[in-house]
């Protein structure tokens, strides 16, 4: 079985869930740019934060056999403070870059005008970069977020499978297979979606444009959701083609828009270095301190 | 404008060099647009090493640096009378450059102009702070034997020997070697032997050419003492 988790954030994730997600079958990734928990107060910190995803971590995950892209964005819940805002303006050097494969994660946290500004401002990036854009929709008051969200989408001129609207539950889903947009579900341990009611999901709506992600990140969470959901299709009795098509050639699919996915395999070199650097720490390469 | 793009990608092919020529097109048109094209080049134009033997383009350019050089020499060119407005950009994309991007922008300090100002040395000072042999070895170019202060310089050479940058890539340095550099070499050198630790051989390139004794400070100690 191979695995691409389209959505993870694994620079809150240890090496033991990398090795764990390469057993599964996790051999590709997406790690979207968003919120750390403590809230960041300069543009410095996101610039340092894009700066690890492009390549630190980027190098940490190909040392575990996995190829790491990422996505950047200004996040929903810190558009809200003046003092990030101005990251907008250095996004352009970032959406150029070869392991940035859209724009996100883009969308609305807390339904303000500051995050409508932000996230239409964001699409209107995504266009110029010729990028696909991933959006978060908000915890609370989902519907809502989801419908202003859609309607966002429309006026932007983008066309709707070049968007994935993440965060879906049994509420959201029709809206956004009606719009054309690709649909993610994030599976969490005890929150948001479960992969047996994902399973119901998928035999009512069917498998065309269904993205299954783990979202795992600093909170509770599980970097293997995207495997036990393959498995809980199998027990439900789809095949293991089916199985592919969720968990690898769509989010492929998807992500392919933007030119950048990088999917040769990886032969893991467990002595490399990242800027002199390695995982494998006081173990430097033969010849070296 | 094509002269100077094949005098700094020879080793291009046709297809690689029309592509570059869409991006210096580009550039020509609207200058500010190197922020975006610079990190685009690996991907629309060549990637890849120029020389089979040196993969990570330690001792050779790779494709890509020899194709973000050119476009920064366009760059130059085209803000000829505005020498500030292109520096301040060199220290940009570097800033936000990733690792390739930056070495590429360490290269084409030593490839554009000769007679460059040190107004981009803080540059090489960043990249000999580090510890990726590729940007190392790219600040030791003749931009760097050329501004780098002695003392800057030698711990520059110092560290290639640490982390195993081959002396072959470091410019200038039969001209800049000397006995302090030579006495850091050997205590080095005694350092490692008395570790049991094996001795780097290009450390007799130095060792070899310059006479030196223990005695031989660096300026800054003598002053002091």
């Amino acid at each position: 079985m191979r695995i691409f988790d389209p959505h993870i954030h694994m620079t809150s994730r240890t090496t033991d869930d990398y090795e764990a997600m390469y057993a599964a079958g996790v051999r590709a990734l997406v790690e979207p740019a968003f919120w750390l928990g403590q809230p960041r107060t300069s543009i410095g910190s996101f610039c340092d934060y894009f700066d690890g995803l492009l390549g630190w971590e980027r190098f940490r995950a190909a040392q575990f056999g996995i190829r790491h892209h990422c996505t950047i964005a200004l996040n929903p819940k810190e558009a809200n403070d003046p003092r990030c805002v101005e990251v907008l303006d250095i996004l352009p050097r970032y959406l150029a870059k070869d392991g940035v494969v859209a724009v996100g994660e883009v969308g609305f946290d807390s339904m303000t005008a500051e995050e409508e500004k932000a996230f239409t401002q964001q699409l209107d990036l995504a266009g110029e970069h010729d990028l696909p854009v991933l959006v978060h929709t908000p915890h609370r008051d989902k519907a809502a977020g989801t419908r202003r969200t859609l309607e966002l989408v429309r006026s932007s001129g983008l066309s709707p499978e070049r968007v994935l609207v993440d965060h879906l539950n049994e509420l959201t889903v029709e809206a956004v297979a009606e719009s054309g947009c690709w649909m993610g579900f994030s599976i969490y341990p005890d929150t948001k979606m479960d992969e047996h009611r994902m399973v119901a999901i998928l035999s009512e709506y069917g498998l065309d444009r269904m993205i299954v992600n783990s979202a795992a990140d600093w909170g509770r969470s599980d970097p293997l959701k995207t495997a036990k959901t393959a498995r809980a299709m199998l027990d439900s009795g789809f095949t293991d083609d089916d199985v592919d098509r969720v968990l690898w050639r769509n989010p492929v699919a998807f992500y392919e828009q933007s030119g950048r996915l990088l999917l040769d395999d990886i032969d893991a070199e467990p002595a490399a270095t990242f800027e002199g650097n390695s995982v494998l720490r006081g173990q430097r390469p033969t010849g070296q301190e | 404008m094509s002269a100077l793009v094949d005098h700094f990608t020879p080793h291009l092919d046709a297809d690689a060099r029309s592509r570059l020529d869409e991006l210096v097109h580009e550039l020509a048109d609207d200058p500010s647009r190197i922020s975006v094209l610079f990190p685009a080049v690996a991907r629309r134009v060549a990637r890849g090493p120029s020389d089979a033997d040196d993969a990570d383009g330690i001792r050779h350019p790779r494709l890509e640096d020899e194709a973000r050089v050119a476009l920064l020499a366009t760059l130059a060119d085209a803000w000829r009378d505005r020498p500030e407005q292109f520096d301040r950009e060199l220290a940009e994309l570097y800033r936000y450059g990733d690792a390739d991007e930056k070495r590429a922008v360490l290269r084409a300090l030593s490839a554009i102009d000769p007679d460059q100002g040190r107004a981009s040395l803080p540059l090489v000072d960043d990249a000999l702070r580090t510890n990726d042999v590729r940007l190392v070895a790219a600040a030791l170019g003749t931009y760097g034997a050329r501004h780098l202060s002695a003392e800057a310089w030698r711990q520059g050479v110092l560290k290639c020997l640490f982390v195993g940058v081959p002396l072959a890539a470091v410019a200038n340095l039969d001209e800049r070697a000397d006995a302090v550099l030579a006495r850091m070499v050997a205590d080095y050198c005694r350092e490692r032997t008395a570790a049991g630790r094996s001795v780097p051989t290009d450390a007799s390139r130095v060792l070899e050419r310059v006479p030196w004794s223990p005695d031989d400070r660096p300026e800054h100690e003598r002053s002091r003492s």
